[in-house]
């Protein structure tokens, strides 16, 4: 909150969280203690705009991520989809499924070993546009599968999980994500788990996509240098609460809070390491 | 997202600098991004290629299931030949074998051409009560596994999937009918019912018996079903599931319920086998099915008509063996079973042959890294 961050023009529609607040109770025998994962985190989606949550493991990241997605609900706050209070069941909660979607971490959990590829993209078609016909539902599965770049699609299509690459699985998560024609996409961490050689390439088409689509994404990463790449806005989350906010060049490249010059000072930068041996080498030498 | 098209390998993740050039040697820092992207799709490329052509046998021979299938072994194709050959005879002999209770036969006559198991005290046929008693077992197997297994998994997997009071409740239950003890319940039970009216035929059938054999006996699937859908719960494809907004009762059939498949079919297995085993016991103490011939009420005449006092071997011997040979071949198809749901048991034969093969050769083992 140290910046008022400037916009483009805003378009309709729009995912926000106010004053999110998660706690969980740990049980540790008959002591009960709290831990305030999330606490008081206001954050706004927005289509076309591509808004990064970064953080060290343990600060609360991926706990907003699953509170976005309503996979655990929140203790405090809420969560506004078009200004209005979304919905937590029954129909509400599947309208608001169809706008908001997630990207797991693990591409290699987050696909069922037991089903065809085709499968994770049929059912949230079917779940979501239940007047579709097996064979239009089967088109569009392999129309999304074309998209994120997994041609030919019909090949890809009845393959079982275990035998894609990681890449390719998460392209997959991706596709699954697209499948209801979600507006916004929750991506936790979507390339922490894959070669390094290939995160760009995931990544990439996610921007592509994003692009096209006009989609609202929350990117959420502990790598800084792809979130200035690939987002707009950068948040910094630590210990559950944004210290942090602002425009991705600005965050980055004039860091005002202590934690993000941290990061900054942690992340690796091939120049400063090249130094760094030299001046090592100096000392020794 | 932006357009920023400059962003180099080394700045992509918190990897050092050396571990970018080591998997990009032909890459020099801050190559664009299209021969990136060409590199990771020829990369990915060759990975199917190679991940293709391995399975793509596979996929043809077996579908969908394939990946759920035991790999042939010798303890699968051992404990198939064995528990297929008496479910054959189990089938078919009663078609061949004279009635077995039909008493016009010289009393107590060893193996021989015209009876070739011999005859009991009554004058049966041995064969031809043992082809009906192997029936009989079998089908109380069976029906008892089943019984045991619904009742395991309905127990079992919903306490593991719901957690909170639903799974206190089950827990609880599951807890309760596990501690007490099996055969001792099953006797009161079957006593109980035996003399009870109201149940008519049922009453001394081999049904009833299989029932309160799979009532007392799904306590044990159910912990170990509860387990692993617990485990199952957390996995990220339940939570996409969840997200894609599927509900509770499809997540658990669709989602959770094949991945239990193995587990699920070495439950059953065992099940059959406690059983046969526990039916056969029942029915040594007289508290089997009356009405019908089991391996069990076989051993159970014998008993009483003192088959090892008169030297009558040929009487308890056969029934004794096949249960023992059914016990023995179910086993070897569980075991086969978990090496479905546990691989590392799949190794553990390999690596002790090369072993033997290193030590064999003179060659340390110590150091070649062998399954630990």
């Amino acid at each position: 909150m140290t910046a008022q961050v400037t916009r483009p023009a805003v378009e309709a529609g729009s995912l926000r969280a106010e004053g999110l607040e998660k706690d969980f109770r740990l049980r540790s025998g008959l002591k009960v203690r709290t831990l305030h994962a999330v606490r008081g985190v206001s954050l706004e989606l927005e289509p076309g705009r591509t808004v990064a949550l970064v953080g060290e493991s343990g600060s609360g990241k991926s706990t907003i991520a699953r509170m976005f997605a309503k996979l655990e609900s929140p203790t405090g706050g809420r969560i506004l989809l078009d200004g209005a209070p979304s919905a937590n069941r029954g129909r509400g909660l599947a309208a608001y499924r169809r706008d908001v979607q997630m990207v797991f971490q693990d591409p290699f959990g987050s696909l069922n070993p037991f089903h065809s590829i085709v499968h994770h993209l049929e059912r949230p078609i079917r779940l979501h546009h239940p007047g579709l016909s097996g064979a239009e539902v089967r088109e569009r599965a392999e129309e999304l599968l074309e998209r994120v770049r997994l041609s030919p699609a019909a090949k890809f299509a009845d393959r079982r999980p275990h035998e894609l690459s990681g890449g390719q699985r998460q392209r997959v998560a991706i596709a699954r994500a697209l499948a209801p024609g979600a507006r916004f996409i929750i991506a936790d961490e979507p390339v922490s788990m894959l070669d390094v050689s290939i995160r760009l390439g995931v990544l990439n088409l996610l921007a592509e996509l994003q692009r096209q689509e006009r989609l609202g994404v929350l990117y959420i990463t502990h790598d800084l240098a792809t979130a200035r790449h690939f987002s707009d806005e950068i948040l910094v989350m630590y210990r559950g609460e944004i210290v942090e906010r602002g425009p991705s060049e600005r965050v980055i490249l004039d860091p005002q809070h202590d934690y993000t010059k941290t990061l900054l000072d942690a992340a690796a930068d091939p120049d400063r390491l090249g130094q760094l041996r030299d001046e090592v080498r100096r000392e020794a030498g | 997202m932006a357009d920023r098209q400059t962003l180099t390998e080394s700045g992509s993740g918190g990897e050092l600098p050396g571990a970018g050039a080591e998997t990009a040697p032909d890459l020099p820092f801050g190559a664009p991004i299209g021969a990136e992207a060409a590199r990771e799709s020829a990369r990915e490329a060759t990975a199917t290629a190679a991940v293709a052509a391995a399975s793509a046998a596979a996929v043809r021979r077996g579908g969908r299931f394939r990946g759920l299938l035991p790999r042939r072994s010798g303890k699968l194709v051992t404990g198939l030949v064995i528990v297929g050959a008496i479910t054959l005879f189990g089938l078919l002999g009663p078609l061949i074998a004279q009635p077995p209770r039909d008493s016009n036969n010289p009393a107590l006559l060893p193996p021989g051409p015209e009876h070739w198991l011999g005859t009991t005290k009554l004058g049966y046929d041995v064969f031809s009560q043992l082809a009906y008693g192997t029936q009989g077992s079998l089908f109380i197997g069976l029906v008892a596994g089943l019984v045991a297994l619904v009742l395991g998994g309905l127990f079992g997997v919903f306490a593991g999937y719901f957690g909170g009071i639903a799974d206190e409740v089950l827990t609880l239950i599951t807890n309760i009918v596990l501690v007490i003890p099996g055969l001792p319940v099953v006797m009161v039970i079957a006593a109980y019912v035996q003399n009870a009216d109201g149940l008519g035929p049922l009453a001394r059938s081999s049904l009833l018996v299989a029932l309160v054999l799979g009532i007392t006996s799904w306590a044990g699937s159910a912990v170990v079903l509860r387990a692993q859908a617990r485990s199952l719960r957390t996995r990220e494809y339940v939570a996409a599931a969840r997200v894609a907004g599927e509900r509770p009762a499809r997540i658990i059939f669709v989602e959770i319920l094949p991945n239990l498949v193995p587990l699920l079919a070495a439950q059953f297995i065992f099940g059959v086998i406690l059983a046969v085993l526990g039916e056969a016991g029942l029915s040594y103490l007289g508290l089997g099915p009356t009405g019908s011939i089991t391996l069990g009420t076989m051993l159970n005449d014998a008993q009483t008509g003192q088959a090892v006092g008169t030297g009558a071997w040929w009487w308890f011997v056969p029934p004794g063996a096949i249960i023992a040979a059914l016990g023995a071949g179910l086993s070897l198809i569980n075991f086969a079973i978990d090496e479905v749901v546990n691989p590392k048991l799949r190794l553990a034969p390999e690596n002790a042959k090369r072993q033997r093969k290193a030590t064999k050769a003179g060659k340390g083992v110590a150091d070649t890294g062998a399954f630990a």
